[in-house]
């Protein structure tokens, strides 16, 4: 799009607000983890970040009055889908957002197909939902396994650390991470010594990392979430596996999780998130704001996709001047994204939001200048090859 | 030790005495008119968990209330059956009578192994053999693939009853379920005030006695562990079908929990105490979704309120109130 | 995956010592467990809560008091053995006259309580708290690099298991809470206050839980759900052992530690249930469990 068709674009949206003023009314719902394992890097944060958006964009300015609700689910797809069966019957909610944990998201995104209304994920990594789940209402906004399995995988392995052995949880997802990962560690030409799979949730882990340490592996990968990485990595720590030698490689840890676990314990390993509040000025100023609200801390990545897809959405509502499904997904889809977090980018067909992403290493304490100084970026991975591409997810409806 | 708790959690309410007290019918009849009206007024989904649940705290309370048996493992038989009927629905494709009736037979075959282990045991060592029975239960069907692990078995189809009555409406949905539920719970009152159901309320107020009297006791605690096992597993596929959705909450021990909690609030060994308790905490759990933790912290009050202040539960206390058994 | 017999035995021997440090566990909680059943006949179920608020208190204590690891072993289950009392003299001592199930769901509550406040206050992440820098570092064993935290921790339990079974076998005090047991009321005549005796029992006994939390803090992270799943592996432990002694507690415990930790190398994906399958088998063949009387 050049800049004639842009301002030709915004003219006409213009217009359309100004003939259709008639006031539209958007409900959105923040769906999230308010209590459990999540609650930090999603939860109440996320509520904070969609506020934002709304005021950022001036929607009362511009005529559309939004109302943002949110709820827990508590990380449980049972639960998920209840709230999201109720919300969109019963209290009218034309998007849903947010939502980690995969298995509650295919939750939500089976129901908002079925009821014909819009998912924007933000918290989720499965990269199911835009693959072999895919569906036609939902946009999958800040990163997915495959993202991270390839951004820290192929930046591992370029490195020289060649041989893997993975710790993995016993469940969905984390198989998922860890045959993502595998396929990228041996495309780059590097081999996985082998792999254990722990119960979940656990909580000692000493036993996998010793045996992690004796195959004799360069890079151990970490193919859990939550609390079981969080455990693992300060576990870790403690036998001074990493001080031997061996590389610990987060495949899904946010900047919380380091927060939590300290600089101490968690620094020198690597992984990939899509955003990192001291990016830019841009993302810096827009952390500062969000912190104020939000006791001081720092945004992570879900927050941050959160705002943007809002944002996003709501610029689809102005330019629609309605919320009729088709139109709004269409509009998403056929206007490339751009906000001051994620920068410029798009949502591709199958719903995947694609734009950069970035590697990053955990600062040591020396190197840090205090709380939430956490991360040194060491690569940027252009958009073009951050994700999956198209063709390779086996998305159904493209086909019909 | 074990032999001061076999003098039972004799209901503090009046004991039921036997035959059909005409007030009962009453009430029954009501609660039947009342579920017809409801879902004009109230959201039939939710009602439709209500009635899961009232069915799953009834067939716990057989067992609690009237065998005196309290399990605090039967999230084993409302999820493994809720996962079986999920199961059938979705990949074999079977129609939804034939998935519940699986789901409830599989309930059964659990409740005959886990309860012939279990009833060696009596009192609290019976809650926890049984919740750790549930937690292996849990481990398996967190384990095998057929459960989909953590994601569970979603977008189950509702299919078509017998074949012609489609399911997809929740309103047509809500008949089936009122249907299913109405008659279970005719069903278990029907146990209860049988002969049978009279052994077991002997055997609860006093074993040794009822050995001394020749009853094969064993025999008999087995029986309702499976019957029971087997209604919490009709109100798990029941769910399975509503939601479209079987997963791991239901197998989890805290499933357990709240099934006793409902129990306890509405009042055990009641007839229509389990009605009143999981209505009362499907409706907590519903409208309180967005206080986060201060559900479970709500919960774990109403269980210690329950416990010190008000063990006959909301109907037994009602039941001593109008000095009738309800 | 690894060969299953081509383990070399040094592996072993690590893997045993790691099974053992979750037994030290294991065996300090349901010693905890055993002490309050053997004088209260309440099954506790907070006591996997009691241990979370261990670890907790034992966090604030450094957080906002800057009080040490050490100083946290002492107060720590001071503190909450304290909130032990009151809860014991509030609540449960109502419930003596009942049946012993009212006292297991009460303790139910309890725990859906206190795991519900720590979770609103202090969310689910797990909070750090480090390895006090005396027992920091490790010890290369030759086989395995042991921590020397752990080491400690194995120390710490048996000394405390140790403690606690000679100080209710062998001593006067232990004599009496023995007898209590058995007949109360001829206790009582005897000029003993037994009221008091079982309130500070229960108090002990959820001692023995948060001191077992504030050892957990520093390996584990200190997590509102951290006693939620525990207390249903100690549950088993204490089936399989029988609740008839104190010794059967500790033995199990530990012994069950190095069962589940030769799991995790043979059948990881069996760990979480071998403790389980054991107490079904414990069930068909001794109904009463290992170290327990058959009434």
């Amino acid at each position: 799009m050049n800049f004639k068709t842009l301002i030709l674009a915004s003219a006409t949206s213009l217009l359309l607000a100004g003939t259709a003023m008639a006031q539209t009314a958007i409900k959105i719902g923040v769906l999230n983890d308010r209590s459990g394992v999540y609650a930090d890097l999603s939860g109440e944060g996320s509520v904070i970040a969609a506020r934002m958006a709304v005021e950022d964009f001036d929607a009362a300015g511009k005529g559309i009055t939004v109302e943002i609700i949110s709820a827990d689910h508590q990380n449980k797809p049972d639960i998920a889908s209840n709230i999201a069966r109720q919300w969109y019957d019963q209290d009218g909610v034309d998007l849903i957002v947010d939502v980690p944990t995969s298995s509650a998201a295919f939750a939500v995104n089976e129901i908002t197909r079925e009821k014909n209304k819009i998912f924007m994920n933000s918290g989720a990594g499965s990269a199911d939902l835009t693959g072999a789940q895919c569906s036609p209402n939902t946009v999958h906004w800040t990163y997915d396994t495959w993202a991270l399995a390839h951004g820290t995988g192929s930046a591992m392995v370029a490195e020289g650390n060649s041989k893997w052995f993975f710790i993995t949880a016993d469940y969905a997802f984390g198989q998922a991470l860890e045959k993502d990962t595998t396929a990228v560690v041996e495309a780059a030409g590097g081999e996985v010594l082998g792999a254990v799979r722990h119960p979940f949730p656990g909580t000692d882990f000493s036993s996998y990392l010793l045996q992690a340490q004796a195959s004799g592996a360069q890079v151990i990968g970490l193919a859990n979430a939550g609390g079981d990485t969080v455990n693992t990595i300060k576990q870790a720590s403690e036998f001074g596996i990493t001080q031997a030698g061996q590389a610990l490689a987060g495949l899904l840890i946010f900047i919380t999780d380091i927060h939590a676990l300290g600089l101490e314990t968690a620094q020198g390993l690597v992984l990939t998130e899509s955003f990192y509040w001291d990016l830019n000025d841009e993302t810096r100023a827009w952390s500062e704001r969000f912190a104020a609200e939000n006791d001081g801390k720092k945004p992570t990545m879900v927050h941050a996709g959160v705002y943007a897809s809002v944002l996003h959405y709501l610029k689809a509502v102005e330019a629609t001047g309605g919320k009729e499904t088709e139109a709004l997904m269409a509009s998403m889809k056929s206007t490339p994204t751009s906000d001051p977090l994620f920068g410029e980018g798009m949502i591709r067909e199958d719903g995947r939001k694609v734009h950069d992403m970035y590697l990053f290493q955990v600062k040591s304490p020396a190197e840090s200048t205090g709380a939430w100084d956490y991360y040194n970026l060491l690569a940027t991975i252009p958009a073009a090859e951050a994700f999956r591409p198209l063709e390779d997810g086996g998305c159904a409806f493209l086909a019909e | 030790m074990t032999t001061q708790s076999e003098t039972g959690y004799r209901s503090e309410a009046a004991a039921l005495p036997v035959g059909t007290p005409r007030h009962h019918m009453v009430i029954f009849a009501v609660l039947l008119g009342l579920l017809l009206v409801a879902p004009s007024v109230l959201y039939p989904v939710f009602l439709m968990k209500v009635l899961c649940f009232a069915l799953f705290a009834s067939a716990l309370n057989l067992l609690l209330g009237f065998g005196g048996l309290l399990s605090f493992g039967h999230a084993a038989f409302f999820g493994s059956s809720s996962y079986v009927a999920a199961y059938a629905a979705k990949a074999w494709g079977f129609n939804p009578e034939f998935a519940i009736l699986l789901g409830v037979l599989a309930a059964a075959v659990l409740g005959l192994a886990i309860g012939a282990l279990a009833i060696r045991r009596q009192g609290i060592y019976f809650a926890m053999v049984t919740l750790a029975f549930a937690q292996m239960v849990f481990f398996f069907a967190l384990q095998a693939p057929f459960t989909g692990g953590e994601d569970g078995i979603q977008a189950v189809p509702r299919g078509k009853l017998f074949g012609f009555v489609d399911l997809s409406s929740d309103l047509t949905l809500y008949f089936v379920v009122v249907a299913i539920v109405f008659g279970a719970l005719l069903l278990i009152y029907r146990i209860i005030h049988s002969p049978f159901g009279q052994v077991l309320k002997a055997i609860r107020d006093n074993e040794p006695r009822s050995i001394s009297l020749g009853y094969k006791v064993n025999r008999y605690k087995l029986a309702v562990f499976v019957m029971s096992a087997a209604l919490a597993g009709l109100a798990g596929a029941t769910k399975a079908i509503v939601f479209q959705l079987a997963s791991l909450t239901d197998v989890y021990w805290t499933m357990s929990g709240e099934v006793v909690l409902m129990t306890l609030l509405g009042g055990m060994g009641t007839v229509f105490g389990p009605l009143v308790g999981a209505a009362v905490i499907v409706t907590m759990q519903n409208y309180f979704a967005g206080f986060g933790a201060w559900v479970t912290v709500l919960q774990g009050a109403i269980f210690v309120v329950s416990v010190l202040l008000f063990r006959e539960g909301i109907v037994g206390v009602l039941a001593k109130w109008l000095k009738k058994p309800l | 995956m690894f060969e299953l017999l081509g383990i070399p035995p040094q592996a072993l021997f690590g893997q045993l010592l790691l099974g053992l440090i979750n037994g030290s566990f294991y065996a300090l909680l349901s010693l905890g467990l055993a002490v309050i059943f053997g004088l209260l006949n309440i099954i506790n179920f907070s006591h996997g809560a009691q241990y979370m608020m261990g670890a907790f208190v034992a966090w604030m204590l450094l957080t906002y008091t800057g009080i040490n690891y050490w100083w946290a072993l002492l107060i720590v289950p001071l503190v909450v053995g304290a909130t032990g009392v009151v809860i014991e003299r509030l609540m449960i001592s109502r419930l003596y006259h009942l049946d012993h199930l009212y006292g297991l769901l009460l303790t139910f509550g309890l725990a859906l309580i206190i795991q519900g406040l720590f979770r609103n206050q202090y969310g689910v992440s797990g909070l750090p708290y480090s390895i006090p820098a005396e027992l920091s570092g490790g010890t290369n064993l030759g086989f395995m690099f042991l921590p020397n935290y752990r080491g400690w921790v194995i120390v710490a339990s048996v000394v405390v298991c140790f403690a606690t079974w000679f100080a209710i076998e062998k001593t006067r005090l232990g004599a009496y809470l023995r007898a209590a047991t058995e007949n109360p009321t001829l206790v009582g005549a005897f000029g003993i206050n037994v009221p008091r005796m079982i309130t500070l029992t229960y108090g002990f006994g959820v001692a023995l839980a948060a001191l077992a939390g504030v050892l957990a803090a520093p390996i584990y992270s200190v997590n509102p759900n951290m006693g939620a799943d525990l207390i249903i592996v100690v549950f088993a432990v204490v089936v399989i052992g029988g609740m008839g002694s104190i010794l059967g507690a500790i033995l199990t415990g530990f012994g069950l530690g190095i069962v589940e930790g030769l799991t995790r190398v043979f059948y990881p994906e069996g760990s979480a249930v071998v403790i389980f399958v054991i107490m079904a088998i414990v069930l068909l063949v001794k109904p009463a469990g290992l170290f327990g009387r058959t009434q």
